[in-house]
């Protein structure tokens, strides 16, 4: 009986599934778009370095301003300088660092506290249940970007407390996805044979029902990462997230604000990487949807 | 159905608290003292600092101030700002009309476009039109508003010089005793010109601040609109040979509207975090950028006040959606 | 027809309807929203811009231009031989402006003076606190509770003032917003209506223009008072169009939206410039921005420790890296559009060698010191992070090490107070009346030294001695040769590094005619004109 609970589903059938997947992952074009760019960002963002010839920090100050394919005594700018002289191109890719951080913290921080609290509500029910939704209803109950400007002017500017902010705000999203998956698994056979073999609330909580509840957490986790990404972006573009010099493109664009109408490209290519990383994650996201909701699987 | 209708509104009275608590705890571990930034560099002497503390309540205990907070609101009163010294409220009915024009705006924009293209791109279903419409869906809702808004004023203000670039009338035209909705005043007016200004201050912001719902809604009408055209009740309509337009009117159509109509009520909330970036834009004068202005000016009671109002307000357009979802759904309401 | 088309078919129609032959509207883009209309319990100078400017009058006033005194409500004005009693003899015949549901009976007397006084200072006043939380920050700040000891009615036109003790400055703060004038039988009917909380919202003053409407964040509407005693102002409308992002601010002026606006961006100063239709107007503004060491503390306690630092910074590059060029390097502590401004007074110069000799000399090694930046922009300092990371490379390469610390704007204020901080703060002042004693006592006396206010808690006996004595002279001349002698002692002492005083541009259409920039920072239409 023990194997049984150990992993309700037999190694092969995983492997088979995860093929599956594959399978109907990669019948959608849009998917596999997203996942190519996607992986494109990662690669952009961990060869940073070797992929821009300047310093994402250095100021050329007789380069002030320069449009995109300026040739200076300092080297190609491709994509142009900012205000005070640093190439773009560098700041962009040094950018996206920390673009896919903040989404891969603030789902990773949302995930862990969501979905503890959702086994919590769901598995206990009574006043546990009650006090842990309601609190989320609360959090729900307020718009979220505005709760996270409250949160941050609390906890004061900047991409740590940016993301922590955006995290508190996400996680009911997973609290309640959780509980309503708990709440549906819980009375199900297999639970109810791993009781009987023993097993405690931990064990059943954590490895016997959460395995069973992962696919809409996976959906809303990568739902999430652009999110954040954007939301994350927001606050640095009101002046709260990251603060400059940072190359977050939220802030390079706050902060490229008074040039909106000398200098195009400070304003636009931040927004469009901004544009396009977010759209990659959520092309794949439509894909993973796709490939894990078997009742949207053949529609 | 009353007992249906009582009940939710009696499940919403714990959440109400629990909002005032977080209204109001927020804002007192906001870091920074009021009283300090007041006073600037001049600074205050420290007898004066105590007079004014002791002036704005702020040395009592938290709990006492908290009840004396409720208390208060329970009677309309939601204190009054430390920056104008003018009551919250009135603070906040001044710009609502303004957030609630725009937010009008752009939620019939997202509807009476969005609909219609979920609609025509389910029944036209791996078409050209179903693939370019809702790839242009997910770009606008992978969409930095922020940096969508800024790309608008460029063309449309800067190069092409079509629209304003900021404000909701031109200065020409004045109402006094107005009722705050601009298009509405300017119609009444009856000044000619009038409505195509206010008009056209409206439209960037409008369109920036519908493009998400304007994504959302089009591709959750297209999935509702595919699951109905899926169900059993829909194929046997065809099957008896019902025409394809009847079906699609009739049957499909009501039943998807239901999860529509819940997409569009959740989209109030998403609404009011578009407004904060819309409006900081376009200086819109509404409710989002002022409370980013108080939240950086640590003006205590215009902050909470605001959350406050902001967050029963979604509840209640939550709320109204969920009863008309019942109305429509008597199942739910059995449950 | 396409949407401009239209906005233009409809822009034509109303100015034929609306404001028929010849009236004149001036519209300002101004840069934020006033917090009220009573400019007394303020402090900020967009609220004066929209209130005491343009609505009231002063007893005295600021002729325009210059920080020179002119008779404003009062006529003319007798100091007693002992400096103790000031005597103003009103204007006769001023009417207070009619708004809805209130037209004066009376014409502005010496009630309106008192009264207008005693609200700020006497508790028992019903105006004291007529809403929840206000108070008289600028009365308190000014000092006016302990220099005004009563203010005596004398007739219906004459008001006399008991100081505690002479006080030259007293007619110039007189002269600052705070005291501006209102109307005590407009505030009675307020009190009888139980409406006091409107005098914040319905301005009612003798100013050259007449309160019209405001709408919240958006737009603040004036008329030309016809009555205005100095004559009527050659505008018959006067807009604010509140516009707080300057980059738009710059594009309303080139689309002719408004015709004038204050604060543009330093980035976009050279495309203003280069605009044909538009003029910039450019002045120092009245401010000064400092790097205070803390005099108490070792090493910073001796002055050549405190000069050698200062010789060490470049104030140059934090005027081009920082101010864009727009500001100057500062080397006294009051601003040179100051009367007294001793310019014979030479700069220590940038010269790191001699500044890392100086310090071995003084024994000085292995520094480390705190560099207090603060998190705000103000007008002395557009960013002072970036100015502390300039100071620090500066300081590194004299061998000292700089850590630069922040804490948020309200904590940095009051930690910045205590006299047990360590290193030196990044502050500044801007004046409020023009008057040297209002830098040289509230940033550098004993007794600032003592609140904290002087943030180098620098007392020198000398310096203090010469201010004070300046402040109880009331001969101009003998003042300003005290007042440039105390510049000298400052310089010998170097409590601070003087770092700059910023630059004010204010761009207008060409057509506006006699708008003249105070150098208070105060916008005042008054007296401009609308050339077609």
């Amino acid at each position: 009986m023990s194997e049984v609970t150990e992993t309700n589903i037999p190694a092969g059938t995983r492997r088979e599934q995860l093929a599956e997947f594959w399978f109907y992952f990669k019948e959608n074009r849009g998917a596999v778009v997203g996942l190519t760019v996607f992986i494109l960002v990662v690669l952009a963002a961990t060869f940073a370095p070797l992929l821009s010839s300047f310093s994402p920090d250095v100021q050329y100050r007789d380069v002030l301003l320069a449009p995109p394919m300026t040739d200076s005594a300092h080297g190609h700018f491709w994509l142009g300088t900012d205000a005070v002289g640093r190439d773009m191109l560098s700041r962009l890719l040094f950018g996206a660092r920390y673009s896919l951080f903040v989404g891969v913290v603030v789902v990773l921080l949302a995930l862990s506290v969501g979905v503890v609290l959702g086994l919590l509500a769901g598995w206990f029910g009574g006043w546990v249940d009650t006090v842990i939704m309601r609190v989320m209803d609360v959090i729900l109950a307020f718009p979220s970007l505005l709760l996270a400007l409250v949160f941050v002017a609390i906890l004061g500017p900047g991409l740590i407390n940016a993301m922590i902010a955006i995290a508190i705000v996400y996680q009911p999203h997973f609290a309640r996805l959780t509980r309503g998956a708990v709440l549906s698994e819980r009375n199900k056979d297999y639970v109810m044979a791993a009781r009987v073999a023993g097993a405690g609330n931990m064990r059943l909580m954590f490895r016997t029902v959460l395995p069973n509840c992962l696919a809409p957490l996976i959906v809303q986790g990568t739902l999430s990462f652009s999110n954040a990404i954007l939301d994350v972006a927001a606050l640095g573009f009101l002046g709260l997230g990251a603060q400059p010099p940072t190359p977050e493109w939220g802030t390079m664009l706050s902060e490229a604000r008074e040039f909106i109408l000398r200098a195009w490209w400070v304003v636009t290519f931040p927004g469009l990487a901004i544009l396009i990383t977010v759209l990659a994650i959520n092309l794949m996201g439509d894909g993973l949807r796709d490939a894990l909701d078997p009742k949207l699987k053949r529609s | 159905m009353i007992r249906f209708i009582l009940g939710k509104i009696l499940w919403l009275i714990p959440t109400l608290v629990g909002i005032t608590i977080v209204a109001f705890g927020f804002v007192r571990v906001l870091p920074g003292d009021p009283v300090l930034l007041m006073a600037g560099e001049r600074g205050l002497t420290p007898e004066r600092h105590a007079e004014l503390t002791h002036q704005l309540g702020f040395d009592r205990p938290i709990w006492e101030q908290y009840f004396d907070f409720l208390w208060k609101v329970l009677h309309g009163n939601l204190g009054d700002s430390l920056v104008t010294h003018k009551p919250v409220l009135n603070e906040f009915l001044a710009l609502f009309p303004a957030t609630v024009e725009l937010g009008l705006c752009a939620m019939v924009l997202a509807v009476a476009i969005g609909v219609p293209v979920g609609v025509m791109a389910a029944i036209k279903r791996g078409s050209w039109f179903d693939q370019a419409t809702m790839t242009t869906a997910l770009v606008g809702y992978s969409m930095p508003i922020f940096w969508w808004g800024l790309l608008l004023i460029i063309l449309f203000s800067g190069i092409l010089k079509w629209t304003p670039v900021s404000g909701r009338i031109s200065l020409m035209y004045y109402f006094p005793n107005g009722s705050g909705f601009m298009i509405w005043d300017a119609l009444m007016s009856g000044q000619k010109g009038a409505l195509t200004s206010a008009l056209s201050h409206l439209i960037l912001p409008s369109v920036v601040l519908a493009t998400i719902p304007l994504a959302v809604i089009a591709r959750q009408t297209r999935s509702a609109m595919l699951e109905v055209l899926g169900e059993d009740y829909v194929r046997t309509a065809r099957a008896k040979g019902m025409p394809p337009r009847r079906v699609i009117g009739i049957h499909a159509l009501r039943n998807a509207m239901i999860p529509v109509i819940t997409t569009i009520g959740l989209q109030v909330g998403m609404l009011m975090a578009g407004a904060i970036l819309t409006e900081t834009i376009f200086s819109w004068p509404g409710i989002g950028k002022w409370m980013v202005d108080s939240i950086s000016r640590r003006d205590y009671p215009s902050v909470q006040g605001g959350l406050l109002m902001i967050a029963a307000i979604v509840m209640v357009v939550n709320l109204i959606v969920d009863l008309l979802y019942g109305l429509i759904n008597p199942r739910i309401r059995h449950r | 027809m396409t949407i401009r088309s239209m906005l233009l078919a409809g822009a034509a129609a109303v100015l034929m309807t609306a404001g028929g032959a010849g009236a004149k509207t001036l519209v300002y883009c101004s840069e934020a929203s006033p917090e009220g209309f009573d400019p007394a319990p303020y402090t900020s100078g967009t609220t004066f811009d929209a209130s005491s400017h343009p609505v009231y009058d002063q007893l005295v006033e600021f002729k325009p231009g210059t920080t020179e005194i002119e008779p404003g409500l009062a006529e003319s004005w007798d100091v007693s031989e002992d400096g103790l009693t000031y005597t103003f003899h009103l204007r006769q015949g001023v009417k207070f402006h009619s708004v809805d549901g209130f037209s004066p009976t009376r014409d502005f007397n010496a009630d309106d003076v008192i009264f207008s006084f005693d609200r700020q200072g006497n508790k028992d006043n019903p105006y004291y606190e007529y809403a929840p939380g206000v108070s008289y920050e600028y009365y308190a700040g000014m000092d006016m509770p302990t220099i005004i000891k009563s203010i005596e009615k004398v007739d219906d036109y004459t008001v006399k003032f008991t100081l505690s003790e002479p006080n030259a400055p007293f007619l110039a703060d007189m002269a600052m917003d705070f005291a501006s004038i209102i109307s005590k039988e407009y505030a009675d009917k307020l009190a009888a209506e139980d409406r006091k909380a409107d005098i914040n919202n319905v301005p009612v003053g003798t100013g050259p223009f007449e309160f019209v409407a405001y709408q919240k964040d958006a737009v603040i509407r004036y008329k030309a008072n016809p009555d205005y005693f100095k004559g009527k102002a050659p505008i018959d409308d006067l807009i604010f169009a509140i516009t707080p992002d300057p980059a738009v601010r710059m594009q309303k002026l080139q689309a002719g939206e408004c015709q004038i606006m204050p604060y543009p961006a330093p980035a976009d100063l050279e495309a203003l410039k280069s605009d044909p239709n538009i003029t910039v107007g450019e002045q120092p503004g009245l401010n000064v921005a400092y790097f205070a060491y803390n005099t108490t503390q070792k090493p910073f306690d001796d002055p050549k420790v405190r000069k050698a630092l200062n010789m060490s910074i470049n104030k140059q590059a934090i005027i081009d890296a920082v101010f864009q060029g727009a500001g100057q390097v500062a080397k006294n502590p009051i601003p040179p559009t100051m009367w007294s401004y001793n310019d014979a007074i030479q700069d220590d110069p940038y010269d790191p060698e001699a500044a890392k000799k100086m310090l071995d000399e003084a024994g000085v090694k292995d520094l480390e010191m705190n560099i207090w930046a603060m998190p705000v922009q103000r007008p002395y300092m557009p960013n002072a992070r970036r100015t502390a990371e300039l100071m620090q490379a500066d300081l590194a390469k004299v061998g000292v090490k700089a850590n630069i610390v922040s804490y948020e704007w309200g904590e940095y204020l009051s930690k910045s107070k205590d006299p047990n901080r360590d290193g030196a703060v990044i502050l500044g002042w801007t004046g409020d009346n023009g008057d040297p004693d209002n830098f040289l006592a509230v940033l550098l006396g004993c007794s600032a030294a003592e609140s904290g206010a002087n943030r180098a808690f620098w007392c020198d006996k000398d310096f203090d001695d010469l201010i004070t004595k300046a402040r109880q002279t009331s001969d101009m001349a003998e003042r300003t040769k005290l007042y440039e002698q105390a510049q000298v002692v400052f310089k010998e002492q170097a409590p601070w590094d003087t770092i700059a005083h910023s630059t004010v541009f204010m761009p207008m259409s060409n057509k506006v005619t006699g708008y003249v920039m105070s150098p208070l920072g105060g916008h005042d239409f008054y007296g401009v004109d609308i050339s077609e």
